[in-house]
């Protein structure tokens, strides 16, 4: 084949990443003052085509650099490193209310990155590219095992960082979604935790007999973390989003089994019915949340449940006790959060504490215009999907706000992450500021 | 080595726990079980952190090896582990000592000893060598480019007698030769093999034909490599240095593989370079200079010599050579050195190509300690005949002071000295190569990146 032109060299490093790593995408050897399109193209694992893109304009040495350049426009624009990932959405034409989620970890998300002449905004599917790489974003680093768990009926997966070594441990819950989900797990892994996915509301038990598991279910998956012979047994955290971290509080303050370490919370509220019992809250969930006669719908028909657990109750007897807590605790709070009102319970959270004596214990992260569902960075944001809750077995499938504008929620879901690696990395690798007195 | 990987229902495992005093090895099994736990809350003191990123990448990529978590001041030794596709393990280690926040990063810091030393960010790849106890001469080579490289790095506690202790921390990272969505072909011209490495899309690209020296066989691992920065590149089989004598093959097959490699589809054909190292440079300095069929864009030469084929045959090319193969000797470890072969050519102008017919740039890679060829003074001649052929800017000559005959793709690590195939049947002896590991690692570098930028001016961006 003759080639009159130039061709149009493009790399991205690391070709292949973690998923919370940053990459660098450099276009050269187009001409100086050249307009073209960077484009992002992902087939989901339930074959739904997601895609995002940049223009850009060539230097004068006939490069464009994601990392350093200007996107006039596209699905993101500014200086934006890393917006051809979390601007991902699906492609014009799709089914509405989709999510983005990675069910099977042990592959790599695969992305092509293209470059397009000029600034386009459609049409990428007819046109051929310039040029385009496939980049691999995974959640699990090499040598990570991955290991199902179903010892004393549980449904969960464990990561270890190795096959050999020692490590804190972390229990991973998801909301109210249900299934065995095990991405945030795996990517914990990759960055040294021993951590396990719990799947709570949907499990193998659950799904047979059509009972709702109780405490003794996460005790035993507390067990698991705590026998393990590469685990840290005094160095084990929970991690929740949304009705896992309603979970969490609960366990980290009511527990008499489980000593955490220390406990982040995504999210969540601690207005449920104090005491021991998860099943308690469950079912006090399925009737507060679950209340069609108060369901709130906007103009777009979207569920937003929010207020469903408002107004704070000032009886402590509605509410987990934090003030009994002895754990340092991360809260990560979602100014716009639909689902739940994360912004009202952090400030009465924070105000039992100080009044309790334990507000040292207590970080409060508050990001304004993030949505509910806080993710790994680089994930694209969701501000709205089609959900079926399990809390209530017979729910239906609704399309549910979780909130958040797409660019603050990204920076937030990024700004998150390292924060809670970093508070993980203090409470659980490092000598720790309030240990948990039971060695 | 690598650990046996630990079951979720407790079965017998052997386990290092680092406490205070040494090493506890152990097989445990119910019964001790409560009193590994109980040692092990003692033993929970702060955890290293040990981080390696990118920890999947190319294999030409630098990476950041670095740890934390450490105690302020404390002398540690970081390791790296391979075990090689023959089964040999290959090893590295520096010595460091932690700062006041006990943090060492590999890239920043100083190694005080070990198989390097001083700052080297890629240390752990390039000075890695045999472990103690293994066979003479290994050459590491991937031969399989569509897997990873795995390599072990872990950090122990102290220097010297660092093996005996309990590894802090350890994390495996994987070194490609392919980047994502390079397809890999299997060709055949003439009957001789020949890979092509097409980089992803469906557009076409710059070609490269690679050429390997006279170990004989197909090594795939450069070719693969420029494909994974944009080159369609074809990697050839070629000829062991054995199989040439007697032949009267003429170098046919290298023009009909430029000829199809320019003709593919995704190749665009006025973009097509070619590179080879050692024999495979010799073949194509002679083909570029005299073959009015082999026209490439540019011509990489590492380490080669423009020896004439006096009848353009195969055998031609090993009279040429071996004309004066009395001239070898033996190092004092008993390794061969074909020097002294090669100099004597140098003054006969009879037996060397004229490269001033070459009409494309031309880039002439040796290193200074080139025991096997005196690749060095080639080089200097070429560029004269160059010079005189008023062509001098086409040509660049890079000589890499004390690095030796194989010049690697980068952080590959040196082999001075290794097994090579002569003499007719199947004998091995040990082929002095020559060069000094550091140097050598430097010249691999460099050498590289600007194998990389020559291509890139000459087939991505001229004209």
């Amino acid at each position: 084949m003759e080639g009159k032109k130039r061709p149009v060299k493009l790399s991205v490093h690391p070709s292949r990443g973690l998923v919370d790593e940053k990459f660098t995408v450099l276009v050269q050897n187009v001409p100086p003052g050249f307009q073209l399109t960077v484009h992002a193209l992902h087939q989901c694992e339930d074959g739904h085509s997601w895609h995002a893109f940049g223009h850009y304009t060539a230097d004068s040495t006939g490069a464009v650099n994601v990392a350093e350049d200007l996107s006039l426009g596209g699905t993101y624009s500014g200086v934006e490193q890393m917006g051809l990932l979390w601007s991902l959405r699906p492609v014009p034409g799709s089914k509405p209310g989709l999510r983005l989620r990675k069910m099977n970890v042990q592959t790599p998300m695969e992305v092509t990155v293209s470059v397009f002449r000029g600034h386009q905004t459609e049409g990428f599917e007819d046109q051929g590219p310039l040029v385009s790489v496939v980049v691999e974003r995974w959640y699990m680093a090499p040598g990570v095992c991955r290991i199902p768990v179903t010892e004393g009926g549980l449904t969960a997966t464990l990561f270890l960082p190795s096959a050999s070594g020692l490590f804190p441990g972390i229990l991973d819950l998801w909301g109210g979604g249900g299934r065995l989900v095990e991405y945030r797990a795996a990517l914990l892994a990759s960055r040294g935790f021993a951590s396990l996915a719990l799947d709570y509301l949907t499990p193998k038990i659950t799904l047979g007999t059509g009972d709702r598991v109780d405490t003794e279910y996460f005790e035993t998956a507390y067990r698991v973390l705590q026998q393990h012979p590469q685990i840290l047994s005094s160095r084990i955290a929970i991690l929740g989003l949304s009705l896992g971290s309603c979970i969490s509080f609960k366990l980290a303050v009511y527990s008499q089994v489980m000593k955490f370490r220390c406990a982040v919370c995504i999210n969540g509220s601690h207005v449920q019915p104090p005491g021991e019992s998860v099943q308690q809250t469950l079912r006090y969930i399925r009737f507060s949340k679950g209340d069609i006669k108060k369901f709130n719908f906007n103009e777009k028909n979207e569920l937003s449940t929010r207020n469903l657990v408002l107004p704070i109750p000032t009886d402590p007897t509605r509410k987990v006790d934090v003030g009994r807590l002895r754990c340092p605790l991360l809260l990560v709070v979602s100014e716009d959060d639909q689902s739940w009102p994360a912004v009202e319970s952090a400030i009465d959270m924070k105000q039992m504490m100080e009044q309790a004596g334990n507000s040292h214990l207590l970080t409060v992260l508050s990001y304004p215009n993030a949505g509910h569902l806080i993710e790994p960075p680089y994930s694209p944001h969701t501000r709205s999907s089609n959900f079926r809750t399990t809390v209530d077995i017979k729910s239906v499938v609704l399309k549910t706000l979780w909130g958040g504008e797409t660019v603050d929620h990204s920076r937030a879901q990024e700004d998150a992450w390292r924060k809670i690696l970093a508070f993980f990395r203090e409470n659980l690798y490092g000598r720790g500021s309030a240990l948990v007195s039971n060695l | 080595m690598m650990q046996q990987r630990h079951k979720m229902n407790m079965q017998v495992a052997v386990r290092r726990l680092g406490s205070a005093g040494g090493v506890l090895s152990v097989c445990h099994g119910p019964k001790i079980h409560t009193v590994l736990r109980r040692l092990s809350a003692k033993a929970q003191s702060p955890r290293p952190i040990l981080s390696v990123a990118p920890i999947r990448a190319l294999v030409d990529e630098k990476f950041k090896v670095s740890v934390e978590n450490l105690p302020p001041a404390a002398p540690v030794t970081v390791h790296s582990l391979h075990q090689s596709e023959d089964q040999d393990c290959w090893e590295a280690y520096g010595h460091y000592i932690s700062d006041h926040r006990g943090t060492v990063s590999v890239s920043e810091d100083l190694s005080f000893g070990g198989t390097y030393s001083g700052k080297e960010p890629m240390g752990l790849l390039w000075s890695m060598r045999p472990v103690p106890g293994s066979r003479f001469g290994l050459r590491l080579r991937k031969m399989d480019v569509c897997a990873p490289m795995l390599v072990n790095i872990t950090v122990f506690s102290g220097h010297e007698g660092f093996r005996e202790h309990a590894p802090l921390a350890s994390v495996v990272t994987e070194r490609w030769h392919v980047a994502p969505g390079v397809q890999r072909v299997e060709v055949t011209i003439e009957g001789m093999r020949g890979t092509l490495f097409i980089p992803p899309g469906l557009g076409a690209f710059p070609g490269v034909i690679d050429i390997w020296g006279g170990g004989g066989g197909l090594p795939e691992y450069r070719a693969a490599l420029l494909a994974s920065h944009g080159y369609a590149t074809m990697a050839l089989e070629n000829f062991a240095l054995d199989d040439l004598k007697g032949k009267n093959l003429d170098l046919n097959y290298f023009e009909m593989a430029l000829d199809k490699l320019k003709n593919h589809p995704q190749v665009i054909s006025d973009r097509v370079g070619v590179v080879g190292l050692s024999l495979g440079a010799i073949f194509l300095l002679y083909l570029t200079a005299e073959s009015p069929t082999f026209k490439p864009q540019c011509c990489i030469s590492i380490c080669g010599s423009n020896i004439l084929s006096n009848d353009g045959t195969l055998n031609g090319f090993y009279n040429s050579m071996f004309r004066n193969i009395n001239k070898s000797r033996l190092d004092e470890n008993n390794s061969l050195i074909w020097q002294d072969v090669g100099l004597e050519m140098l003054c006969d102008p009879t037996s060397l190509v004229d490269v001033g017919k070459i009409n494309c740039p031309l880039l002439l890679v040796s290193g200074t300690d080139d025991q096997s060829w005196p690749t060095p003074k080639f080089a200097d001649l070429m560029a004269q005949m160059m010079r005189s052929a008023g062509k001098e800017h086409l040509v660049t000559t890079l000589a890499y002071p004390d690095a030796g005959h194989l010049i690697e793709p980068p952080f590959s690590p040196h082999f001075r000295a290794t097994a090579f195939k002569v003499g007719g049947n199947n004998k091995k002896v040990i082929m002095l190569w020559g060069g000094h590991t550091k140097p050598h690692a430097d010249a691999q570098e460099d050498s590289w990146t600007k194998i990389l930028t020559f291509l890139k001016q000459h087939l991505y961006s001229s004209h």
